[in-house]
């Protein structure tokens, strides 16, 4: 070594609050330098059984209780006893303070890599982003899964378990048909809520009776309702339909709707970003923990033991492995990231020829912007280069239920670049992931049947579980609930019915 | 700045509740599956540690609107080596099990229909006896009154100096102290208001020596207050409570003559294993003795009972007499609650069965909190089962039920041990 006195932080792998302190520091100032903006760090350390217990409230620091989180537990805890799954060695919480959980038996490398990439990767991409800010409110979060967890206490207590568990398991089956996709949401605050809340259960119930009150007017003629339709417009967000219009729920069975709805919106932005959330959480821990050990801050044990473990997350088998489970969304956005950077610091012909606004330019900006503007589908549309599909050997194939065979549709060439960069930015698009299913009519002059309509593309059936949330729908509407299908004729035929009608019987 | 926090020592089992409400949610297919668990395989394997329990993953479902299998899809795939564009690949397997790796491979780490967890031994024991409860329990602990404890109930003023509690004591010292000085206090405080009074406008009045000897006189009185007086003495009282006994021995009786087969020895073996967890869940400390009998009874280890081979006739009221012997002797009623199971096939020596009659009407039963006969797999029921109905007729703590297969041990265990009004405090 060439100076006298060593800089490096720590010879040992164990860690002390101390280290943890002196390395968030370092790692605090190396990502100021890479100007990181991020909400303030609340660093928590838990062991492996904490760890098990927020594993299954699904990354919420508190939940309300509910029986399909204690499924959720049961299972984690049997895989993880069993030794099939180790334990994530981190989990974050999109809050302001931002807070992220190391578990106790991590080595301090890997305490190094947890705080370099949860306190400041995914802390920054939760505060810049513009999905999280749009639709979630990182301040009041905590605030507002204490209120919920406390309101449906009270009306488990008021109102029995059974009964309150039966609205939120109708609700959960909707959750995926409860975001706003399109609409920009009105943000939760703790206060307004809590303001809100006993003059809304009042609001609400007069706005649904406003509604039904026009009903059974004899005056109005037969010719005239026909023609009337409601909603106006078919709605996607089915919870905040029936949070607002449902006839017969209960002022509190209403909030309950409100909070899995909201709950369900709070998560939504984290499903759209996967890829690009941990490859950028990838991208500047591996970035940053590199700044370290150039410094001279780490010494190369460190470094090997974090190569090792960077090399198992960003790992990615290949489609005929037997460990593979589809791309693996660290290594697609962390090779993408990475990627980008190239492209800015050396950009090949190629890639000028792809990229001519951002090739050369300045890379943390690009980063950046990407990192402020953009989520999977339209990332993936964006930045994908060819460079990336030819070192994943990127291939699609083409399902098409009509031909006895699959059929390798494009591969990384030149003719299928732009195409493959499309399908795989479709693949992302939740849009297309979840089937399309809206509420389409109501039957207000009649049995005030509710009519939900499933806009088919690519003729792609409903699985089987539609009679089963057909039946929580039925649950919470009160009247009977239809679900049809608009094929690619645009032509309706009925999919399911709750309660189910005697038909002619077809098979 | 980030803050750093050290959340471990914290409740760890923040998660309970929910596992609870799945428990709960799932308590007819969980009591289902213990019910099959024990009927399917040795009971033995159930007292050592959890156990695992399965039930439909239908019912655990969460359903919510997705695709089915069909229609057009187009999939990306990583780790291209050969394939060009147009290559025909076949199907895997049929039914489009193409839905996208991830998928595929989670659900086929967990069998599709089933969920399985485990459960605490605990949380199984309470399952699998539920609804079951020990006949004449009740009446033991209030009829007899074996065991006292010296429990502590608040303070006496009577006692001997050990129990003295000190605390306590000088605290009523000083009350006293001060209730006794507070009166003589306000004079004293009076008669200095006067006498100051005086000495500024009448020094010279007679009355201020009266007054300086009564003040004198006060705060002697004061000073003679006893700081502590045998009437403030406080002493911790303790009384005998009577402890209903959580002891109890349980006999088991078996006949092992030649006609008890392998079979026969299992179902008997699994049927008293029964019992015992089910005691142990009721009593702190139970004990177990283990009879058997051919055409005479022996007290034997557990190994012994169940594996070692014999033959020859049978002759039951040998091992009644043996349990009598040892309860007298061993395990007095005052602090053991006794029960007794038998398993036999049904064979005995005809004139036996009398004698076991009267050995259970005169000396045993009056004894035991209840007396189980099983009668396992009989050809057709002998002169003892004769005989031992008789018995059930006149005696509420006695039992009996026959088994046939392995199938129907719980299902018996079960009749004989369910919760009933009306026996209990009879």
């Amino acid at each position: 070594m060439a100076k006298a006195k060593s800089t490096i932080i720590s010879d040992s792998s164990e860690w002390t609050q101390d280290l943890l302190t002196q390395f968030d520091k370092e790692i605090a100032r190396i990502a100021q330098g890479f100007k990181l903006d991020t909400y303030p760090n609340q660093v928590e350390i838990i062991n492996s059984e904490q760890m098990l217990d927020a594993y299954s409230s699904v990354g919420m620091p508190l939940g309300y209780s509910h029986w399909s989180f204690g499924k959720q537990f049961l299972n984690v805890e049997k895989h993880y006893r069993r030794g099939h799954m180790g334990l994530a060695y981190e989990l974050v919480i999109n809050s302001n303070p931002c807070i992220s959980y190391l578990m106790e038996e991590n080595t301090l490398t890997m305490q190094a890599l947890v705080i370099a990439h949860a306190c400041y990767g995914h802390n920054s991409f939760f505060k810049g982003n513009y999905l999280f800010k749009t639709w979630t409110s990182a301040d009041s979060i905590i605030d507002y899964l204490v209120f919920a967890k406390n309101y449906i206490a009270e009306c488990e207590e008021q109102h029995g378990i059974d009964e309150v568990e039966e609205i939120i398991d109708a609700c959960h089956s909707l959750m995926n048909n409860g975001v706003d996709r399109y609409k920009r949401p009105n943000k939760i605050s703790l206060q307004e809520e809590k303001a809100r809340q006993a003059n809304r259960a009042e609001y609400l119930q007069s706005q649904v009776n406003q509604l039904w009150r026009t009903l059974p007017s004899p005056q109005n003629k037969v010719g005239d309702a026909a023609e009337k339709h409601f909603p106006e417009e078919p709605q996607e967000n089915i919870l905040y339909f029936i949070e607002k219009h449902a006839p017969l729920l209960e002022p509190w069975q209403r909030e309950i709707v409100r909070i899995v709805r909201k709950i369900a919106q709070y998560f939504y932005p984290q499903k759209q970003t996967k890829v690009m959330n941990e490859g950028w959480a990838t991208f500047w821990h591996y970035t940053i923990i590199n700044q370290l050990y150039t410094e001279q801050l780490v010494n190369d044990d460190f470094m090997m033991e974090f190569l090792h473990n960077h090399t198992n997350v960003i790992y990615q088998p290949s489609f005929e492995s037997q460990f593979y489970s589809g791309l693996n969304p660290y290594t697609l956005g962390f090779t993408m990231f990475c990627d980008i950077k190239r492209i800015c610091e050396s950009p090949t012909d190629e890639d000028k020829k792809w990229f001519p606004d951002f090739a050369g330019s300045n890379w943390i900006e690009t980063l950046d912007f990407a990192m402020r503007n953009f989520k999977d589908e339209s990332f993936i549309a964006q930045y994908l280069s060819p460079k990336v599909m030819r070192d994943l050997k990127l291939f699609s194939i083409l399902d098409n239920d009509e031909h006895p065979d699959l059929e390798v549709s494009l591969i990384h060439n030149e003719d299928g670049y732009q195409h493959l960069r499309q399908s795989l930015s479709e693949n992302y698009n939740l849009g297309n992931l979840e089937p399309d299913i809206q509420v389409y009519n109501v039957d207000v002059r009649g049995d005030r049947s509710l009519t939900l309509r499933y806009t088919q593309r690519n003729r792609r059936p409903l699985g089987n579980t539609k009679e089963e949330v057909v039946k929580h729908l039925y649950r919470l509407w009160g009247f009977p609930v239809k679900l049809e299908m608009l094929d690619e004729a645009n032509q309706p035929q009925l999919l399911s019915e709750c309660p189910p009608k005697a038909h002619p019987v077809k098979h | 700045m980030s803050r750093f926090i050290d959340r471990r020592p914290n409740g760890r089992h923040k998660s309970a509740v929910n596992r609870q409400r799945f428990m709960r949610r799932f308590k007819k297919q969980i009591q289902e599956a213990v019910r099959e668990a024990i009927s399917g395989r040795s009971i033995k394997e159930v007292d050592e540690s959890g156990e695992k329990i399965t039930i439909p993953a239908k019912d655990t479902s969460e359903p919510s609107f997705s695709y089915g299998d069909g229609g057009v899809r187009n999939m990306i795939f990583p780790g291209n080596k050969e394939f060009i564009p147009g290559d025909l690949i076949k199907r895997p397997n049929q039914d489009g099990q193409g839905r996208g790796g991830s998928e595929a491979s989670d659900s086929a780490e967990e069998g599709q229909d089933e969920f399985a967890f485990e459960i605490s031994k605990e949380e199984f024991l309470d399952i699998f006896f539920e609804d079951l409860a020990l006949p004449n329990l009740v009446k033991t602990q209030i009829a007899k009154i074996p065991n006292y404890k010296m429990i502590r109930t608040g303070y006496t003023s009577q006692g001997i100096p050990a129990n003295i509690n000190v605390v306590r004591s000088l605290r009523e010292a000083l009350g006293r102290r001060l209730a006794i000085k507070a009166a003589k206090n306000n004079k004293i405080r009076d008669l200095e208001n006067e006498l100051a009074l005086l000495l500024s406008s009448e020094p010279n009045s007679a009355r201020i020596n009266v007054i300086q000897t009564e003040i004198e006189r006060l705060k002697r009185t004061i000073g003679t207050i006893p700081f502590i007086d045998p009437f403030d003495l406080k002493y911790n009282n303790r009384v005998m409570r009577p402890e209903p006994s959580t002891q109890a021995v349980m006999f088991c009786l078996m006949d092992v003559s030649g006609s008890m087969d392998e079979a026969k020895k299992d179902i008997a073996k699994r049927f008293f294993i029964l019992l015992y967890l089910f005691l142990s869940k009721t009593y702190e400390n139970v004990e177990v003795v283990f009879i058997r009998h051919h055409t005479s009874a022996k007290e034997v280890n557990e190994e012994e009972f169940f594996y070692s081979r014999e033959t020859g006739g049978t002759v039951v009221s040998s091992a009644l007499e043996l349990m009598r012997d040892i309860m007298l002797t061993r395990y007095p009623t005052s602090d053991w609650n006794i029960y007794a199971a038998q398993a036999s096939d049904g064979d005995n020596w005809n004139n036996d069965s009398p004698r076991c009659k009267e050995l259970l009407l005169d000396d045993i039963l009056s004894l035991v909190q209840y007396f189980a006969y099983v009668e396992i797999m009989p050809r057709h029921h002998q002169s003892l089962w004769e005989a031992y109905l008789t018995i059930k007729e006149v005696c509420p703590q006695f039992a009996m039920q026959h088994i046939e297969s392995v199938k129907d041990i719980y299902p018996v265990f079960r009749e004989l041990f369910k919760r009933s009004e009306g026996i209990t405090h009879g």
